[in-house]
C-alpha cells in the first residue's frame, strides 16, 4: 500500500531526479531522431540596412544542401507574439534591424557539408546608420503611465526633495542547456517539433502562423530542459519555425541545435534601461511623493516589451507606501538584437532603482535606511502605486525582521587592502501575470481519474528546474488524499495536454497548481458516486474581488505579493576594484514552501543570477553586437565566486494559493543587485547609480570623490 | 582503438581528432556528458579520464587510446543501485534542471575520492570548473559535503 501522509510542506524526492543523476534524462540534443539533418541559420552581419543580394557561390554543389528563404514560409512572415513586427526570416530586398537577424536556413546531413555550404553564401547588404542609445531613438515599442495622487510639484509641505538617475545593463539568461529544437515532418503534413522550451502553446502558435497549420497539425512537445529564466519564454518559437521550415523543405526531420556562441549572440537578453527617481519628503521621513521616470531599450524587435515595460512601471514605487506617485515609462527600439523576457520580468531594473532610492533618501534625511523601510513599507491594508488594497499576506515587515534576525554580525576584512560591507533591501513581486491577464488567459488543466486507481495531470506547465513536475503530484495528492506513486504527469505535449499557459511570471505553482488541487479535490468527490475512469477540465477564474483598469492602470495589478528581504555582504579590494559578495541572507514570504528544498533552491539560484547581474555579468557593445558573445568572456559566478546564500522560509498564507503558496519564481532576482550596491557604499563610501559594478566603475567611482 | 569505458573495454573504428564528446554521444548514444560551451568554460561535457576531470569537448578520441574513460552512467553500480553522492544529489535538491548535474557529479566524485576531510571551500574549489545557473551552488555543495560524514 502506497503511503498517503501528507506531501505537501515535505522535501520529497525529485520526480526526475533519478534520471537527472544517472544520465538517463533527454534532453533536445540527446534525442537520436533516424535519418535526421543538421540546421544552422544564416544571419545578418550588419546592424541595420537591406538585404542588396544572395549570391550562391555555383562552385557549391547545392543539391547537398536544403535552403530555405523567406519564400519557403507558407504561412506569415512574422514571430507570433504581441506585435507583427519580427520575420522569421529576413527577405531579400528585406530591411535588417540588427546584427544576428536570421535571413536563411540550411540543412545538410553531416556537419561538415553544412560548414562547407556556409562558406559559399555571399550576403551583401546595403547600410544604413544605425541607433544604438536608447536617448537617440524614436521608436517607442509601448508607454505606460501610473498616477496615484498629486505630481510632486503640486504636493505641499516638501521639504527634501532627492533626485538620482541609475542604469541598468544587460544579461544573458545562460541556462546551460542552449536553444534547440529538433522538427518531424508527418506523412499526413504535421510537424512534430521537440524542443527546449518553457511555453508549449507559444511554440504552437508560432508554429500555426507561420507554417500555416492547424491546431492538430502542429505538435509541440517539450523535452527535458536545462534552464530557462525566461530565455526560454518566446525565443523558442524562432528555433521550432525554423527547423519546421527546414524539416518541411528536407521532408526528413532536422536537429537545430544552436553552440554557446549563437545562443549568446544572437538570443533575447534582459532589458537595460536609465530610471530616474525624485522623491519628497519631509525631514521627519514622511513620504510625500515619488516621480519615476523608466526607458527601456527594446532592442531591434517588440517581443514581450510591452509586457516587461508594464511589470517594471508597476514595481518602480517599491514595496513602500506613498500617496502620492507618477510612473512614467517607456519601451523604445535600438537596432540591438531584441531583449525578452528574463526572471523578474523589468521589476528587477525599477527596484534596483526604487531600493537605492530609499538609501540616498536616508542618507539625506541622516537616517537609518532600514528605519526609513519600516517608516514607508507597505503594510496590511496600504495601498500600492496602482491603488491596489494590499488585504491579505503582507509580508514585508516578517521578512525584513527575519532577515535582520538571521544576519551574523558583519566580519572586519583580514586583508589590509580590502573593505568590507552591508546593504539591505526589501521588494516585493507580483505573483501570476499582470492586471487581467489571468483572466484573458484562462489557463486550463486537465486531471484524470485512471481505471487502475491511479490519477493523471494534463498541463502544459512544464519542468524547466524549478519542480513543476514534483509540486504538481505533492497538490493533487494531499488533495486526493493518496500517496505520490499513485500520481503521475502527462507529457508536455500539445496533442495531449490543454493549454495551461505559459510557465512564466511566477504563475505556475500558484495559478495552476491551484487548478491542480481543485480538480483532485473535485475528482475525489465525484469517486464517491461515480467511478473511474473520469476527467475533469478546470480553467482559471478570476475571482470577482479582482478590478483592473487596463487604460489607467489602476487596480488590483496582481493577485497577491511575494516578499523578499536580503542583507549581502561584500568585500570590495580597494586596490583592484574587485567586489565580492562574502555572505547573503535572503527572508522571503512564499506564502507556503509547497516543498522547503525546492524552494530554498530556487530563491539561492535566483539570488546568485542577481549576484552575476550586480557585479561580474557584464555584456560590451560593440557595432551594435556583443563584444563577448563567448562563455571565456560572458561570465557568471562560479561555486567559488558565489557566496554562501542562506534562505530563510517566512510562510504567510495567500488565501487562493494550493495551501497558502504564493508564486516566488522572479522575486529573488530582485533584491541582491540594490543591497549589493547599499554594501560597496558601506564599504568604502562611494555610490555607484549603475551595474554591473565592475572593477572599473569601483575603481572610477573612488576617484572622482 | 581501444579504451576502456565505464569499466567495460570498448574497441571503435572512429577517426582519432573527432571530440571525445561526440563519440560517446552519437557513437555510443551516452548521452548522460552534455555540450554547454564546447570550449571548455561550463564543465557540463566533464568526464573522468585515468580519474582525472577533463572537458570531453576538448579531447580528441585519439588521446584516450588505452586509457580509463568514467562518464556519468558509470557512477551507478551494475544493477542500477544509485551511489552515495547521487543519493546525496536528489536528497539535497542539488539537481535542478540537471543539465550540469552530470559533470557537477563527476568533479564532486573525484574530490570526495581524493580527500575524505573536506571544507566548504575545498568544494567550492574543486567544483569552480562546472558552471551551474540553477542552484546557487548552495545545495550542490550540501549536498557533497554529506558524503564526507
Amino acid at each position: 500500500m502506497s503511503d498517503t501522509t501528507a506531501t505537501v510542506g515535505r522535501s520529497v524526492p525529485r520526480r526526475e531526479g533519478g534520471d537527472k543523476v544517472t544520465g538517463r534524462a533527454r534532453y533536445t540534443d540527446d534525442l537520436a531522431i533516424s535519418g535526421a539533418w543538421f540546421g544552422k541559420t544564416i544571419r545578418s552581419t550588419v546592424p541595420r540596412g537591406r538585404i542588396r543580394s544572395i549570391t550562391l557561390d555555383p562552385a557549391f554543389d547545392w543539391r547537398r544542401v536544403v535552403l530555405v528563404t523567406a519564400d519557403d514560409i507558407p504561412g506569415d512572415n512574422v514571430v507570433q507574439l504581441i506585435r507583427d513586427d519580427q520575420p522569421v526570416l529576413a527577405p531579400k530586398g528585406g530591411e535588417i534591424r540588427h546584427k544576428e537577424e536570421p535571413i536563411l536556413l540550411l540543412a545538410a546531413a553531416d556537419r561538415d557539408t553544412l560548414e562547407e555550404a556556409i562558406s559559399h553564401i555571399r550576403i551583401e547588404y546595403d547600410t544604413a546608420e544605425p541607433v544604438y542609445l536608447i536617448d537617440k531613438a524614436t521608436e517607442v515599442f509601448s508607454t505606460v503611465e501610473i498616477r496615484k495622487g498629486k505630481v510632486l510639484e503640486e504636493v505641499e509641505d516638501v521639504e527634501v526633495v532627492v533626485e538620482r538617475t541609475f542604469r541598468v545593463g544587460l544579461q544573458e539568461q545562460l541556462y546551460i542547456e542552449p536553444q534547440g529544437a529538433i522538427a518531424i515532418p508527418e506523412r499526413d503534413g504535421s510537424i512534430k517539433v521537440i524542443g527546449s522550451l518553457q511555453c508549449p502553446y507559444y511554440v504552437h502558435r508560432a508554429l500555426k502562423r507561420a507554417l500555416r497549420l492547424s491546431d492538430a497539425e502542429a505538435v509541440v512537445i517539450q523535452a527535458e530542459t536545462g534552464g530557462g529564466f525566461g530565455g526560454k519564454e518566446e525565443y523558442p518559437s524562432i528555433v521550432a519555425v525554423h527547423a519546421a521550415l527546414l524539416a518541411r523543405k528536407a521532408g526528413r526531420p532536422v536537429r537545430l541545435i544552436y553552440d554557446r556562441h549563437e545562443d549568446l549572440a544572437a538570443t533575447t537578453k534582459r532589458h537595460p534601461g536609465v530610471i530616474k527617481h525624485r522623491t519628497a519628503v519631509k525631514k521627519d521621513g514622511t513620504l510625500l511623493a515619488q516621480d519615476i521616470e523608466i526607458v527601456l531599450d527594446g532592442g531591434a524587435y517588440c517581443t514581450l516589451t510591452p509586457v516587461v515595460l508594464s511589470r517594471a512601471a508597476i514595481h518602480a514605487a517599491g514595496a513602500y507606501s506613498c500617496p502620492n506617485v507618477r510612473i512614467r515609462a517607456r519601451a523604445v527600439a535600438t537596432n540591438t538584437p531584441p531583449n525578452g523576457a528574463f526572471r523578474g520580468f523589468g521589476a528587477p531594473q525599477s527596484l534596483f532603482a526604487a531600493e537605492l532610492m530609499v538609501e540616498h533618501v536616508a542618507e539625506r534625511l541622516g537616517m537609518s535606511s532600514v528605519d526609513l523601510r519600516r517608516q514607508w513599507m507597505l503594510r496590511l491594508g496600504d495601498t500600492t502605486a496602482t491603488g491596489q488594497v494590499l488585504t491579505e499576506s503582507v509580508g514585508s515587515e516578517l521578512v525584513l525582521d527575519a532577515a535582520l534576525n538571521a544576519a551574523a554580525p558583519l566580519r572586519r576584512a583580514d586583508v589590509p587592502t580590502c573593505r568590507r560591507g552591508r546593504g539591505l533591501s526589501l521588494v516585493f513581486h507580483g505573483s501570476g501575470f499582470t492586471g487581467s491577464g489571468e483572466k484573458k488567459l484562462q489557463g486550463t488543466i486537465g486531471f484524470e481519474a485512471l481505471a487502475d486507481g491511479t490519477f493523471r495531470i494534463l498541463t502544459a506547465s512544464t519542468e524547466i528546474g524549478q519542480g513543476t513536475k514534483t509540486i504538481f503530484c505533492q497538490l493533487a495528492a494531499d488533495a486526493l488524499g493518496v500517496g505520490l506513486d499513485k500520481v503521475v504527469l502527462a507529457p508536455q505535449d500539445t496533442s495531449l495536454v490543454p493549454d495551461s499557459g505559459p510557465t512564466v511570471a511566477s504563475r505556475t505553482a500558484m495559478i495552476v497548481g491551484r487548478l491542480v488541487q481543485e480538480a483532485a479535490t473535485e475528482v475525489k468527490e465525484r469517486l464517491k458516486r461515480e467511478k473511474a475512469p473520469l476527467r475533469v477540465e478546470k480553467s482559471y477564474i478570476q475571482p470577482d474581488s479582482i478590478h483592473w483598469d487596463e487604460n489607467t492602470y489602476r487596480g488590483d495589478a496582481y493577485p497577491v505579493y511575494a516578499w523578499a528581504c536580503t542583507i549581502a555582504d561584500v568585500e570590495v579590494d580597494i586596490t583592484t576594484g574587485e567586489v565580492r559578495v562574502t555572505d547573503l541572507v535572503t527572508a522571503v514570504d512564499c506564502g507556503k514552501a509547497l516543498h522547503p528544498v525546492m524552494a530554498e533552491g530556487q530563491i539561492e539560484g535566483g539570488c546568485l543570477q542577481a549576484v552575476g547581474w550586480a557585479t561580474i555579468e557584464e555584456i560590451k557593445m560593440k557595432d551594435g553586437g556583443y563584444q563577448n558573445d563567448r562563455l571565456a568572456t560572458y561570465l557568471i559566478p562560479t561555486a567559488l565566486d558565489a557566496p554562501r546564500i542562506r534562505t530563510i522560509l517566512v510562510e504567510n498564507p495567500y488565501s487562493r494559493g494550493p495551501f497558502g503558496a504564493k508564486g516566488i519564481g522572479e522575486l529573488p532576482m530582485d533584491g541582491p543587485a540594490p543591497a549589493i550596491i547599499a554594501a560597496i557604499h558601506d564599504a568604502i563610501g562611494v555610490w555607484l547609480d549603475e551595474i554591473p559594478a565592475t572593477p572599473e566603475k569601483v575603481l572610477a567611482a573612488c576617484a572622482s570623490r | 582503438m581501444r579504451f576502456t569505458l565505464n569499466g567495460t573495454a570498448v574497441a571503435l573504428d572512429v577517426v582519432g581528432t573527432r571530440r571525445l564528446l561526440d563519440v560517446l554521444r552519437e557513437d555510443l548514444y551516452l548521452t548522460g556528458t552534455k555540450e554547454g560551451c564546447g570550449e571548455g568554460e561550463c564543465g557540463a561535457c566533464s568526464v573522468l579520464i585515468d580519474g582525472e576531470v577533463v572537458d570531453s569537448c576538448l579531447v580528441a578520441v585519439g588521446q584516450v587510446e588505452g586509457r580509463n574513460v568514467v562518464t556519468v552512467e558509470g557512477l551507478a553500480s551494475q544493477d542500477g543501485k544509485l551511489s552515495q553522492l547521487q543519493q546525496a544529489f536528489i536528497e539535497h535538491g542539488a539537481a535542478q534542471c540537471g543539465i550540469c548535474t552530470p559533470g557537477m557529479l563527476l568533479a564532486a566524485h573525484v574530490l570526495l575520492q581524493q580527500a575524505k576531510r573536506l571544507s566548504a571551500a575545498d568544494v567550492r574549489e574543486g567544483l569552480a570548473g562546472n558552471l551551474c545557473r540553477c542552484t546557487g551552488y548552495t545545495k550542490i555543495i550540501d549536498a557533497v559535503l554529506a558524503c564526507t560524514k
